[in-house]
């Protein structure tokens, strides 16, 4: 990519691109540790989680300052336009995604009998993938790769496969044995929220391919 | 004159100017439309301001200017027909980048062009085409009072609005804007745009300008040019948030160069 003619343009994208990341980075910490919690029963942890998510929220502010400065301040055209509409949209979508990291550590608490559950087994491999797509997904924005994206969109329907499988899982649970049905449910709430995630992430690319080569991905 | 239905008021075919030896404009071909204004982006010494000269033969004044390729207006050869020049320059109406009022009263800035055109009779008439235009220029509120002050007087930005009123007058059916707001401030400038954007529909109008977000704003189709080609034409708003071209987006991203 040529560099603009006035350099300040050029450090007010690299920040913004900055800003960015950095909400990614720590989202998908937060996706991380939320499962490890979760699993554990480990509760110190969960507060780290619901913690981070005020540094998350008040990044997103700073992407909102940001991107509106370079709009007010230098008129972006055509791809530049393109990328920083993109990072304004993208801020809000990584805030969605920290909620659902931090609602999952809300719930850590509220589940018992971990042993007894199989889906704890699949919820932690669902949450990898929808991580993945969360690092994928922000790794394409820096690099305005519309491929990645594109990759990453694909992915989605691994999440939902997974929520299906889990879904059907703890009902079966909840049939057989009513007692679970307080954890099921929290569970089954742990599921939605990562399901989500990766429709946020499926959102986050089509952005990135928008801001790339100023067109959607083709509809799956 | 009449243009058809969906044929483009002007249209160029491979032209290139020359000014010497020096090619200026290099095989351009567009059409543009009555409907809409067209932009001419690009940087300096792109081509775009020789170009939208030779739109109405201004560069006969040029001894060592030449034009090759075809330029019609409404299907004729502006350069080859036996098209009368001073005939053109009416149909075919020009804005400067610095106002240029004549020395003489603002009446007679107007008046001047649909006299010798013979486009009055009586001076009711030619008290009417004066009225009207300067309305359209958006003016008329402003100058009523004193049609007989010097044209000279006015601020900038009434100036250039008496230029764009003098060419009114003459009923043309091409408006040639050249930087039409270089010399003005954004307040003189928004009162020309929002005229621009007023005229549109009326009058074929062509804008060079370079302030990319003035083309962004008034124009619905834009050419950017560089080095003496049209690399590029479309609709502003494709122009402007996709390009197709990677120079014409490094050049309205501010990368060129």
């Amino acid at each position: 990519m040529q560099e603009h003619t006035v350099k300040a343009f050029d450090e007010d994208i690299t920040r913004l691109r900055g800003l960015i990341a950095e909400m990614g980075g720590l989202a998908e910490v937060s996706i991380e540790e939320s499962m490890r919690a979760l699993i554990s029963g480990d509760e110190e942890l969960a507060k780290v989680v619901v913690a981070r998510d005020k540094k998350i929220d008040a990044l997103e502010l700073e992407v909102d300052a940001m991107a509106i400065r370079i709009i007010a301040l230098r008129a972006p055209m055509a791809d530049d336009l393109r990328e920083i509409i993109a990072a304004l949209k993208i801020g809000g979508v990584i805030e969605r995604i920290g909620d659902y990291a931090k609602n999952i550590a809300k719930r850590v608490g509220q589940v018992e009998g971990r042993k007894r559950f199989e889906p704890l087994t699949l919820i932690p491999a669902m949450a990898e993938v929808a991580a993945e797509m969360v690092h994928d997904v922000l790794t394409a924005f820096a690099a305005r790769d519309p491929i990645l994206a594109r990759e990453v969109i694909e992915r989605d329907a691994k999440v939902d496969a997974f929520y299906e499988s889990i879904f059907r899982n703890l009902v079966s649970y909840m049939v057989e044995n009513p007692a679970t049905i307080s954890s099921a449910a929290q569970l089954l709430f742990v599921a939605r929220n990562l399901e989500r995630i990766g429709d946020h992430a499926t959102n986050v690319a089509e952005m990135v391919h928008f801001a790339a080569v100023g067109t959607l991905p083709p509809e799956r | 004159m009449v243009t058809k239905p969906n044929q483009p008021k002007m249209s160029t075919r491979g032209v290139s100017v020359y000014y010497a030896d020096k090619k200026a404009v290099d095989d351009v071909s567009i059409d543009i439309p009555s409907e809409f204004v067209t932009a001419f982006i690009g940087p300096s010494g792109c081509g775009k301001s020789t170009f939208l000269r030779a739109l109405n033969r201004m560069n006969d004044t040029i001894p060592s200017a030449r034009v090759e390729g075809t330029i019609e207006l409404d299907g004729e050869d502006i350069y080859r027909s036996k098209m009368d020049v001073v005939q053109l320059r009416a149909r075919v109406g020009m804005v400067f980048q610095k106002p240029n009022p004549f020395p003489k009263s603002i009446y007679e800035n107007i008046a001047y062009g649909p006299r010798i055109h013979g486009l009055a009779e009586g001076r009711a008439e030619l008290d009417a085409i004066v009225e009207k235009s300067l309305r359209r220029a958006g003016l008329w509120d402003e100058v009523k009072d004193r049609l007989s002050d010097s044209g000279t007087a006015l601020s900038g930005g009434q100036q250039q609005r008496l230029c764009i009123a003098r060419a009114i007058a003459v009923q043309p059916e091409v408006i040639l804007m050249d930087e039409p707001c270089s010399a003005l401030d954004p307040i003189a400038t928004a009162k020309i745009e929002e005229l621009i954007d007023e005229l549109r529909g009326r009058y074929a109008i062509v804008i060079v300008t370079h302030s990319m977000q003035q083309a962004a704003r008034v124009s619905q189709r834009t050419a950017f040019f560089h080095l003496g080609k049209m690399v590029e034409y479309g609709e502003t708003s494709e122009i402007f948030t996709n390009p197709r071209e990677v120079r014409t987006k490094d050049y309205i991203t501010g990368r060129y160069g």
